[in-house]
C-alpha cells in the first residue's frame, strides 16, 4: 500500500505541526458490486497509528464511513528531532507503514 | 394558459419558507442525543466546545471533507482522548474513532468522509476528566456515497 506522508523538514521545539498522511486504499464498503454483479467484499483500513521516536502520538480505528484513499492530518507537538512512523492495517490483515524523518531545532 | 405560466404556478404557491422550514423539521428529525448514547452505554454529553466543519453542501458523497477542533488546553492534566464520528444513515454508525492525548498539542482532526445521504453528524469528544462533549454538522448530500451497488 503506497502512502504519501507530509512532515515539515524542519520544525522549532515545542512548536505544534500538523502531519498529513495519505494512503492508497480503496476502503471497500462492502455494498459495491463488481463488473460480475458480486458483491466486493467488505475491506477497509482499520487500525492506523503514528509513533514519533517509538511513542504513540495518534492513532484512529476507522470503517467504510472515512473515504477511499484516507487521508488524515493531525497535530503533535514538535519534541525531539527523529522519525515519525506510521502503520495501518486492512481487514484482510494487510499491513502498511512509512516513516518520515524531521529535524528540531 | 401558457404552459411558462402554468409551471410557474406551483413556485407562487409555496413559499420558500416552507422549504426552508421542512429542511429544519428534516435535520431535527436526528436525535444526536440517542447517537451518543448508543456508543456511550447511557452517558450523555453536553453541547459545545467541539466543532465539527462539514460543506453545507456536499455535491459528491463519496468524498466529503470534514474538520473537527475540540478547545481544549492539550495538557497532561486536561486533554482530549478520543473523538468519535457518528452517522445515523451510514450502514455503519461509528464512522471513525480519533485517539489524541496531550502531546497533540491541539486537539484538531482533519479527514474526509463517506455520507450515505442527507444527515446531521455528530462528533463526540472524551476528555481525560471522562466528561463527553458534542458537537453536530447538518449537510445536504447530492449524490449518496453507494449503499445500493451503483457506483
Amino acid at each position: 500500500m503506497v502512502a504519501r506522508v507530509q512532515v515539515p523538514k524542519e520544525a522549532k521545539r515545542g512548536e505544534v505541526i500538523r502531519v498529513g498522511i495519505l494512503i492508497q486504499h480503496p476502503m471497500e464498503t462492502g455494498y459495491r458490486l463488481d463488473s460480475a454483479n458480486q458483491k466486493v467484499p467488505k475491506n477497509a483500513i482499520r487500525k492506523f497509528s503514528c509513533r514519533y521516536n517509538g511513542v504513540e502520538i495518534f492513532s484512529a480505528e476507522m470503517s467504510p464511513g472515512i473515504a477511499a484513499n484516507p487521508f488524515l492530518q493531525f497535530p503533535t507537538v514538535a519534541a525531539e528531532s527523529g522519525t515519525l512512523e506510521f502503520s495501518w492495517v486492512d481487514d484482510n490483515g494487510e499491513q502498511g507503514s512509512a516513516a518520515e524523518p524531521i529535524r528540531v531545532t | 394558459m401558457k404552459r411558462r405560466d402554468f409551471l410557474a404556478v406551483p413556485l407562487t404557491l409555496l413559499p420558500a419558507a416552507a422549504f426552508a422550514q421542512s429542511r429544519e423539521d428534516f435535520f431535527n428529525s436526528f436525535d444526536p442525543d440517542a447517537m451518543v448514547k448508543s456508543v456511550t452505554g447511557g452517558g450523555a454529553a453536553k453541547r459545545g466546545r467541539v466543532k465539527l466543519e462539514l460543506p453545507l453542501l456536499a455535491d459528491n458523497g463519496n468524498s466529503v471533507p470534514m474538520k473537527v477542533t475540540v478547545e481544549s488546553p492539550m495538557t497532561e492534566q486536561d486533554h482530549v482522548k478520543t473523538i468519535r464520528l457518528l452517522s445515523e444513515r451510514n450502514p455503519e454508525r461509528g464512522m471513525a474513532v480519533f485517539h489524541l492525548g496531550p502531546r497533540a498539542g491541539l486537539a484538531e482532526i482533519t479527514s474526509r468522509v463517506r455520507l450515505a445521504g442527507t444527515q446531521r453528524v455528530v462528533a463526540l469528544a472524551e476528555m481525560s476528566d471522562g466528561s463527553l462533549w458534542m458537537g453536530t454538522a447538518d449537510v445536504v448530500v447530492t449524490l449518496s456515497a453507494c449503499v445500493d451497488g451503483a457506483g
